[in-house]
């Protein structure tokens, strides 16, 4: 994929950062923030999904247009299979 | 030839990509059902160990760690290290799965487990104010079971692929030249973690406020 | 009748060049593993047939007097699991796919063969699992495994046939991966995205689907096994479960998947019409774009198989619009192939006749899922004979009428003979006539209010149900000819040229059969696709008495 050798200081980084971000998610499940503790439980998951994606996984350091359309092409439709199911879901209670 | 490892690449992220779908499908019915039960969601998440569930995600982010190093010294063409790295993912690999044995087991002796003599009157009585339905609390474990069952079982082949990587590895097959099935196995292995992440905070987090 | 005497010193081709049962076990070779595919799914369609046939033989009579109501349920159910699965979504691309993909576009051989082989094993694999799910005991809860018969209440073999379904979901993913790899990275220096053929858009919107919906019914068909083996409350609305959401799990990939059988076909049929109207496409780009646009569109509309299963009647609405919307890149190829064949030179050959047939049988099939996504039209006809008769259509007169089409187009590219010409057309009038009269008096069975999948009905439809009855044994008919003379071909059919149709693309330029590695040194592509003004119509198609 990239032929880039990346230095191992940017791994232990990015590896810190998801070891914090672990933490924080978890002590701050236990504060009271109403529906705020899914939203922010799943930004910080998406968080780290991103920086394992970018990083990890190289995707930063690509050229590749069509390995970044790859992963978009899956989200979207995984998004459709939700927003779509919901839109059932969601209504049921409405008639 | 660099457009075969090109194409082996652009093969793995596809193969990725059917497995977004594949685990997609299983957070849809999640999400659904979370909506619909929100209490026993709730329960039934605080039921499961958080310290455990916690230590467990250090363990694959440490892994993801090192088989990214492991690519790395594939690209520089340390065999030693290399062996070195892929084994530590391999074993953290391991520990992850002893650790989700033991939390099944757990369950198991808390008779959480669908079908076996469940009975959650210990997670109702955890919420004396709320109505906690034992059928829909099957559905939470129902999801809980099917969801890490078949994260485990991707980690199972995940550590079945990198011993392999490793004796290969051992023997000298990789290099700067040639190191394509490490990246590729490290791609699998990223996903499977990045599906943990997930995971983690849908399962284990969905109610911790102190009661 | 006079035959090819001359039997010529044989030059090396992918089928002499190793004989012997492991050469072809052990295959790598596209084309070798395309023929795997072909005895295969050839097998499967005959048992799926053969289903359909007894099917048709208990509904002669009003009365369930052939076989049990239990029995009659299998049989619906089987015939159902093994044409979708075992025979219609595998059917153009693992076998026309895998022979042509490669040719086509000027490449020795698809990006991964060994996954290519893999693929197959797994199809093997997953047929001998349904085949052992027949013989003991069978299925009979609809090839849509609806929960919870499937999950609670069937006493058949769910999880065998799940699990078999599940085997060949992977065969159909690992194609599609395959496909898409090496569309994108094998071309020969030249052809670029707008000089493929058809054939090979086709194939790539066909690949995406595969890859993205075809895990969502693994995923469905696990949970369903996990549920009805360890009683597991997913799916069980006694427990709180919603029996709905396996519907929307299902019908996520099922209906793409219909589009995964239709897409290839329409991309044979392009082919088809192009050469024996010997004219440049019309409107390349929008046939091409419109096979990805049935793609995406096609995952926006599933849940018009549920309109009357307790789903919201706001979903129904949404539902119903996109429905209408998918149709229109559909209707698009329609025009555009009747354009191409406009002030065309037409010659009437088999491929030719069978692509007149899609073109019309689909349309029909086509048009008539307009009415059910209409939401007062679905609320009459659903689950009647009237849905039977609109997914026949496509599925038989479009989707198998394209393969028995491409199967007659590239036969002397796969064998190096010319099948009869005569017979070949007397076998697709056969199929039409056939096709017509089992399906058309069930539109009417629909209309009139007979309900799908039942083993009696009243006495006023029986005269309908004779007529397709009988359709069905002269469609019987139709089928085992092309096999017959394909086999006789083998031996005693003429000898084909490199290029006996005169035809655009790559795939004309080898051999006939081609050679393993197909061409002798890359071939490098300076012409648009379909340039049918340049090359010369053959002097004659051969028409073999």
């Amino acid at each position: 994929m990239s032929e880039h050798v990346l230095s191992s200081k940017l791994y232990y980084a990015i590896w810190i950062l998801l070891l914090i971000l672990t933490v924080v998610t978890a002590l701050v499940a236990t504060v009271d923030l109403g529906p705020f503790n899914t939203i922010v439980a799943l930004a910080i998951a998406s968080c780290k999904a991103v920086v394992v994606v970018l990083f990890f996984m190289h995707v930063k350091y690509t050229s590749e247009r069509l390995t970044k359309m790859v992963i978009f092409s899956a989200i979207f439709f995984f998004l459709i299979l939700i927003a779509l199911s919901m839109s059932d879901y969601a209504t049921r209670h409405l008639l | 030839m660099e457009q075969q490892k090109n194409s082996a690449a652009l093969g793995m992220w596809l193969f990725l990509a059917t497995e977004i779908m594949f685990f997609g499908g299983m957070f849809c019915a999640y999400l659904i059902y979370r909506v619909w039960y929100y209490n026993e969601f709730a329960s039934g998440s605080r039921s499961l160990n958080l310290k455990v569930g916690t230590a467990n995600t250090v363990v694959l982010i440490c892994s993801s760690l090192t088989v990214a190093l492991a690519v790395r010294a594939a690209q520089m063409g340390k065999r030693r290290l290399l062996v070195m790295l892929l084994s530590m993912t391999m074993l953290l690999g391991l520990v992850f799965l002893g650790v989700k044995g033991y939390e099944w087991y757990e369950k198991y002796e808390e008779h959480h487990i669908p079908g076996y003599g469940f009975n959650v009157s210990d997670i109702a009585s955890d919420y004396p104010q709320l109505h906690i339905d034992p059928r829909h609390s099957m559905v939470f474990f129902s999801l809980y079971f099917a969801m890490t069952g078949m994260h485990a079982i991707h980690m199972i082949i995940g550590v079945g692929l990198f011993a392999w990587l490793t004796f290969l590895a051992w023997r000298g097959h990789y290099g700067p030249e040639y190191y394509t099935p490490i990246e590729n196995a490290g791609l699998y292995w990223h996903f499977v973690d990045i599906v943990w992440i997930y995971l983690f905070p849908l399962l284990y987090l969905i109610d911790r406020k102190p009661l | 009748m006079a035959t090819a005497t001359v039997i010529p010193v044989e030059r090396e081709h992918y089928l002499n060049k190793e004989y012997g049962i492991r050469s072809w076990l052990l295959t790598t070779d596209h084309k070798r593993i395309a023929l795997l595919y072909l005895l295969s799914i050839t097998f499967f369609f005959f048992i799926g047939g053969f289903f359909a046939l007894l099917i048709r033989l208990e509904l002669l009579t009003p009365a369930g007097d052939l076989v049990q109501a239990d029995t009659y349920n299998k049989l619906f159910s089987m015939h159902g699991q093994v044409m979708v699965f075992f025979f219609l979504i595998p059917s153009i691309p693992a076998v026309l796919g895998n022979f042509l993909v490669p040719l086509m576009i000027g490449a020795k051989d698809l990006a991964f063969p060994r996954i290519n082989l893999l693929s197959w094993y797994l199809y093997v694999i997953a047929g001998l699992l349904m085949l052992h799910a027949m013989i003991t005991g069978g299925v009979d809860t609809g090839w849509t495994f609806y929960t919870p018969l499937s999950t609670a209440f069937s006493k058949t073999q769910v999880i065998e046939a799940g699990l078999s379904i599940f085997v060949a979901g992977f065969s159909s993913i690992f194609t599609g991966l395959n496909f898409v790899v090496t569309i994108h990275r094998m071309r020969a220096p030249g052809m670029t995205w707008s000089r493929m053929p058809l054939f090979i858009w086709a194939h790539y919107a066909t690949s995406v689907i595969q890859l993205l919906g075809t895990p969502v019914l693994a995923i469905t068909l696990v949970l369903v096994v996990l549920e009805r083996a360890f009683h597991l409350c997913i799916f069980d609305s006694t427990c709180g479960g919603d029996p709905l959401l396996f519907q929307h799990l299902f019908w996520f990939y099922s209906h793409p998947a219909v589009y995964i059988m239709i897409l290839p076909s329409m991309g044979v049929v392009t082919e088809i019409i192009a050469c024996f109207s010997r004219k440049r496409i019309f409107g390349y780009s929008f046939i091409a774009f419109a096979s990805i646009a049935i793609a995406v569109f096609g995952f926006l509309v599933w849940a018009h198989h549920m309109f009357v299963a307790g789903i919201s009647i706001y979903s129904a609405l949404v539902f119903s619009l996109l429905s209408y919307s998918v149709a229109v890149p559909s209707a698009i190829k329609v025009f555009n192939w009747t354009a191409t064949m406009y002030k065309g030179s037409i010659t009437y050959t088999t491929p030719m006749l069978y692509a007149f047939g899609f073109i019309g049988l689909f349309t029909m099939g086509g048009m008539t899922g307009l009415f059910l996504a209409c939401l007062g039209i679905d609320v009459h006809v659903t689950d009647t004979y009237f849905v039977v008769a609109h997914f026949h259509y496509i599925m038989v007169g479009g989707a198998v009428m394209g393969y028995l089409g491409g199967m007659h187009f590239w036969w002397p590219k796969i064998s190096g003979r010319m099948y009869p010409e005569a017979w070949g057309r007397l076998a697709a009038l056969i199929v039409f006539i056939g096709f017509n009269l089992t399906f058309f008096p069930q539109f009417i069975l629909g209309y009139l209010g007979m309900p799908r999948r039942y083993w009696q009905y009243p006495a006023e439809f029986q005269v309908l149900n004779v007529l397709s009855t009988a359709g069905s044994t002269i469609l019987a008919v139709g089928y085992v000819l092309p096999m017959v003379y394909f086999l006789w071909s083998m031996r005693y059919g003429k000898v084909a040229s490199d290029n006996p149709w005169g035809a655009a693309g790559l795939e004309w330029k080898t051999a006939s059969p081609p050679t393993t590695f197909n061409f002798d040194e890359t071939p490098v592509v300076t012409w648009e696709a379909y340039n049918y003004d340049e090359i010369p119509a053959p002097e004659e198609v051969a028409v073999e008495r």
